[in-house]
């Protein structure tokens, strides 16, 4: 039996991604705080965004926060819960300026101000054509905004518990009262008890082949909460990025595209000009993701077997690429062999970013169903669901998304925390987590995590992404169940203590099959096309029937059972929408 | 054996044939103070693809021969700065290393002057211990600005290079001196400090420019250049450290 250590905080933060941090940052000058992450905070994968975090600073053309906020729920093709929108594009720019004086090097005007550049979907007044509005660092801008708040814990002297891997949350008469702990060094549990936690700990690209996403994004914490019989939201919205490396899924920043770039396919033509006529190249993720694989699937791809578009930089200016692309020319470089200044790189859609996650409001606390808090449990960035994205998450919106409601939730929880006692951990507080590890060390079954992973990202790429139909999520679907049969009597080969990988990544498919299953059903169900989600057999939007958030809950039995969840609409009323 | 798991399916290359694949001998240094006295090589053979990554060799082994094999992983394109380790003698991240780069044998073992806690993984707190140790932040004093600080184009492309660190050990496990002194902060230290040193906006080169000359700091340096070789960002480490070594002799940047 691995040994049980207890800790005891006001409040904990699970994960150390930039939602994570920037929570910590305001709980840990409030409140007795520590940090869960199961990876090293500086490897989170916030680390790789490219292009930039969108603010109406308004420093290079006129901008305000009224029109970031109208892109913002246009693109999530009016999906987006309004008043969560509003808050989001309202304090997108005390956060752009917060992060600057923590250190961030923002990339600057010649008058020294930050600079600003265009993005996809973010327009000026209601759409006339596309705003200058994303503030950047090359394309690296996650990454400093990783080292960023990484710098600025350690001068807070914020308490990090790496490779620590929480597999359980602790709930005591409905609140939550702490989380347990996997430690890789050692194969120990540890139990935390807290008067609140807050979940930042990502999203489950995993459950795709063809990725942005890094190895450990997968699903844990979105995979917690549904184990505790708590509901996800939206889950059959999945962004599917057009840049992706053609065959590898690495990303390339739409900030390319934002600084020029053109999308052509084999015959060199700009087909975007047909799909978006007034941006073009700058039309929303879904939307050129959709283009691409239709320009495919229509024969007109390019390369030998005609199975990728083209992203088209050769006209830009030497200079203006090394300045502002620097890292994304050289991922073409290194990986594909391609030479982006004078041949165009091969591109292809690659799964990128969950719309849907962990319910929650403005304040950041999770919800129990449409209308309840659970007291004590918070959640921001990529495995929230406030509904910022709605269907389909405009570019930049993530990296903003994670430092207004990461430093919300942060703020929250103290409060709460600093009001409240310790709910008491339940009985036996470690024994899910023990009995976790246990039956897989014990396991004597005969199958795999790599093989069983490997089929589970196969039938998603071929039957969830970006073209969906009844009869591909139906074969998901079963596909899906017979791998969970599967999974029941998986093997690992090491039974160690130290540092047990082995043990760990059969623990995350777990959570990986549990979230494609719920991705897929709430797929299934959705009987239209909107944002992210595209079903051919329904192509159209329908707002009579459809224009309400999914809920899945999970059934005593493991079974998933699905319900809904108005829309909060302020300002704007649902428009076709055309770029 | 075939390396199925995480294959990059029709990639680029122009050819109407299927991409011959090729046998890799992987030659892994392995060690579990657990069940081990000693570490020892272990040998692996690997079908692989010209695409492959070194890192999809260690993910295949993993995943079908050996699932003990325990390493650190995670975006799997060089942003991230888990899988600095030595490859053929050389310090890399196993997912910038192609294996049509490489000979059909292939060593790899952890990056050396850090504790090996088991296989390819290290004890990283040494080498986070120094880069806490030089103030890795912004030091301003006084009033904050109401809105942005204003910094030129020139004071921000100042310190441009040594912002794309991504603290991966790779320099400073490859230093010499630090594999003989440990207590040397090593140039990812450095590398961090001359970050803020550069900084128009910081207030706190003269504190940190004391701590870098201490008797383990900066002049601990022998200019052997593996830092910058190492260095998978690119970043011109050497370079660095002797601006950092200037700003001390003539206390000013």
């Amino acid at each position: 039996m691995p040994q049980v250590h207890q800790h005891s905080y006001d409040v904990i933060v699970v994960g150390a991604g930039g939602a994570g941090m920037r929570a910590a940052l305001e709980s840990s000058s409030r409140v007795r705080t520590a940090v869960l992450t199961k990876l090293y905070p500086t490897r989170s994968h916030t680390g790789a965004a490219q292009g930039g975090m969108c603010a109406a600073l308004a420093n290079v053309e006129e901008d305000n926060w009224e029109w970031h906020t109208f892109d913002t729920v246009k693109g999530g093709d009016y999906l987006v819960d309004q008043d969560a929108a509003e808050v989001m594009c309202k304090e997108a720019i005390d956060a752009v300026i917060d992060l600057e004086r923590m250190g961030l090097p923002f990339n600057r005007t010649p008058e020294g101000r930050i600079d600003q550049r265009r993005f996809g979907g973010h327009t000026r007044n209601h759409g006339e054509a596309a705003v200058r509005r994303s503030c950047f660092a090359a394309d690296r801008t996650g990454h400093m905004i990783l080292q960023t708040l990484f710098q600025n814990c350690v001068k807070q002297g914020v308490e990090f518990y790496n490779e620590f891997y929480v597999l359980d949350l602790l709930m005591t008469d409905g609140r939550a009262s702490g989380a347990v702990a996997y430690e890789l060094a050692t194969g120990d549990i540890h139990v935390f008890a807290a008067k609140a936690v807050i979940l930042a700990t990502g999203g489950f690209g995993k459950v795709f082949k063809t990725t942005s996403n890094a190895h450990t994004l997968t699903g844990d914490g979105m995979g917690i909460v549904w184990r505790k019989g708590l509901p996800l939201e939206d889950m059959e919205f999945f962004q599917f990025h057009p840049t992706g490396l053609a065959g590898l899924g690495i990303l390339l920043s739409e900030a390319a595209r934002g600084e020029g770039g053109i999308l052509r396919n084999a015959s060199g033509e700009r087909f975007m000009e047909r799909y978006a006529p007034t941006i073009k190249d700058l039309a929303p993720r879904d939307i050129v993701a959709r283009s691409m694989a239709n320009e495919v699937r229509e024969g007109r791809g390019a390369g030998p077997h005609k199975d990728y578009v083209l992203l088209d930089l050769t006209h830009l200016p030497r200079e203006q690429i090394d300045a502002k692309l620097p890292d994304i020319t050289e991922f073409a470089r290194t990986y594909l062999g391609v030479e982006p200044y004078t041949e165009p790189v091969p591109v292809y859609p690659t799964a990128h970013y969950a719309m849907g996650g962990v319910p929650t409001n403005i304040r950041a606390e999770v919800l129990s169903n449409n209308t309840d808090v659970v007291p004590g449990l918070y959640a921001a960035g990529e495995v929230a669901c406030v509904s910022v994205h709605g269907s389909n998450r405009l570019g930049t919106n993530s990296l903003l998304d994670i430092n207004v409601f990461g430093r919300r939730a942060g703020i929250a929880a103290a409060e709460y925390a600093s009001g409240t006692s310790h709910a008491g951990l339940p009985v036996d507080a470690e024994k899910t987590v023990q009995s976790m590890v246990s039956t897989l060390l014990e396991s004597t079954g005969g199958e795999r995590v790599a093989e069983l992973r490997t089929a589970l990202q196969a039938t998603m790429d071929l039957n969830a992404q970006v073209y969906r139909t009844e009869e591909s999520l139906k074969q998901a679907e079963e596909d899906i169940a017979a791998l969970k049969v599967r999974y029941a009597n998986v093997a690992i080969t090491d039974k160690g203590k130290r540092f047990n990988s082995d043990l760990l990544e059969a623990i995350e498919l777990g959570f990986l099959l549990d979230l494609a299953e719920i991705l897929v059903i709430g797929a299934r169900a959705r009987n239209e096309s909107r944002g992210g989600h595209f079903r051919e057999d329904y192509p159209n939007r329908d707002d009579v029937n459809f224009m309400r958030h999914t809920m899945a809950y999970r059934n005593e039995d493991g079974s998933i059972r699905l319900d809904y969840k108005p829309v909060v609409q302020t300002r704007y009323q649902p428009m076709e929408r055309k770029y | 054996m075939t390396a199925v798991a995480e294959r990059p399916a029709g990639s680029a290359p122009a050819q109407e044939q299927p991409i011959p694949t090729r046998t890799i001998t992987v030659k892994i240094r392995r060690f579990n103070p657990e069940v081990d006295a000693e570490p020892h090589w272990q040998t692996f053979q690997v079908e692989a693809l010209p695409t492959d990554r070194v890192l999809n060799l260690l993910l295949t082994i993993k995943g079908y021969q050996d699932g003990s094999l325990t390493f650190r992983r995670s975006c799997a394109h060089g942003v991230c700065g888990s899988d600095a380790m030595r490859i053929n003698g050389v310090n890399r991240l196993a997912c910038k290393v192609l294996v049509k780069d490489m000979p059909d044998e292939i060593t790899i073992e952890p990056i050396k002057g850090l504790p090996i806690e088991k296989d390819l993984v290290v004890d990283m707190e040494p080498f986070f211990e120094a880069y806490r140790s030089i103030k890795p932040f912004l030091i301003t004093y006084g009033n904050q600005p109401s809105r942005e600080h204003i910094q030129s184009q020139a004071d921000r492309e100042r310190f441009d290079d040594t912002t794309k660190c991504i603290l991966c050990a790779a320099c400073t496990t490859s230093c010499p001196v630090y594999w003989t002194d440990g207590s040397y902060f090593g140039p990812a230290a450095i590398v961090n400090a001359h970050r803020f040193i550069f900084d128009s906006r910081d207030e706190g080169t003269e504190e940190r420019l004391e701590i870098l000359n201490d008797r383990e700091g900066v002049w601990r340096c022998r200019t052997t250049f593996n830092c910058t070789e190492a260095c998978p960002r690119g970043i011109e480490i050497t370079k660095a450290i002797a601006e950092v070594k200037r700003a001390l002799l003539f206390r000013r940047v």
